[in-house]
């Protein structure tokens, strides 16, 4: 994978196929401690204590047993190289939280990539789930839940051009203003930053 | 905090959707599907969905249904996608780019043309 964004993907792709009817997608970027943190939380069958542990080995795992392969393997090797780590919380019947976290500024970090594309690609070809996202970059944030959306549409269809073309602009504004604003922010407050204006952490695995 | 685009705006494309389908003729519906597992997400099954999206939303095509499955089990054929056209038997494609993705739209659904060249045999 050459982006978070599509790890971000692939791992929401294990939530749907454990049936999750809801799936939160996070990412942090902490500016001040130099950290980039990506989860997903889904509310789908779980997992017990053996499988978890298994899911990050790739020697181990077979996909015979069940659908997971090379997606969490890799992810934990990626986020391992840039001094971070991979964690997974989880449960039978309870829902599964993965939490990759990164050294933001690390050298061999991958680029975020296109997360508008990687949620609009969820959105739109899984439409019965409800997708939230949560970006932050420093102390702006983005949120975009699916579900006001589809509340407001009945049951006109999600492909219809016009809602593409809302839900893609929905997307690409709000995750671009997000980078925006913390670059700006930076420049102006330069030095003049206040440390104890920490970030609420509001949402951890 | 950034400004969202407003409901309201959605209100207004509904009812915008609902006038249009009263008016459309029943041609037959579309389905199309992107397998999306790990194998297709890194052949770029992404780009390949966005790029149907695109080409729905750029040629304001109605009926037309976008879904995703996961892996189908020809990893070296990924990106893969199937389009089931109003009542006839679904086409699977395989090594499908972007630059693929628009002609088997253009051709296949808009045209009902079965864009041979890009078929899996036997899936």
């Amino acid at each position: 994978m050459r982006e978070l964004a599509l790890h971000l993907l692939d791992i929401a792709e294990n939530s749907v196929s454990a049936q999750a009817r809801r799936v939160e997608i996070g990412v942090e970027e902490d500016l001040r401690r130099d950290r980039l943190r990506l989860w997903v939380r889904d509310d789908g069958r779980g997992m017990d204590e053996d499988m978890v542990t298994r899911v990050t080995d790739p020697f181990v795992t077979s996909r015979t047993t069940r659908k997971v392969g090379l997606g969490i393997p890799l992810l934990k090797a990626a986020a391992e190289g840039c001094n971070g780590h991979l964690r997974i919380h989880s449960a039978a019947g309870r829902g599964t939280c993965l939490e990759a976290e990164f050294q933001r500024s690390h050298i061999d970090r991958m680029p975020l990539g296109d997360l508008a594309g990687t949620l609009y690609t969820l959105v739109v070809g899984w439409p019965d789930v409800r997708w939230v996202l949560r970006y932050s970059v420093g102390e702006s944030t983005f949120e975009f839940d699916s579900e006001p959306i589809k509340q407001e549409l009945g049951d006109v269809p999600l492909t219809e051009p016009a809602v593409l073309a809302f839900i893609r602009e929905s997307l690409q504004q709000g995750i671009a203003e997000v980078q925006n604003t913390e670059l700006r922010t930076q420049n102006s407050e330069l030095a003049t930053r206040n440390p104890k204006s920490g970030i609420q952490n509001a949402v951890r695995c | 905090m950034p400004a969202v685009k407003s409901l309201e705006e959605l209100r207004k494309l509904r009812e915008e959707a609902i006038q249009k389908r009263n008016a459309r003729t029943t041609s037959g519906d579309i389905q199309i599907t992107v397998a999306m597992g790990t194998c297709g997400i890194a052949a770029g099954a992404r780009e390949t969905m966005r790029a149907v999206l695109d080409e729905i939303e750029a040629n304001n095509l109605a009926g037309v249904v976008v879904k995703q499955t996961g892996c189908i089990g020809l990893c070296e054929l990924e990106p893969i996608i199937m389009v089931e056209a109003g009542g006839n038997p679904k086409v699977t494609y395989g090594k499908v780019n972007v630059e693929r993705a628009r002609q088997i739209m253009k051709e296949h659904v808009m045209g009902g043309r079965v864009v041979s060249e890009y078929v899996v045999q036997s899936a």
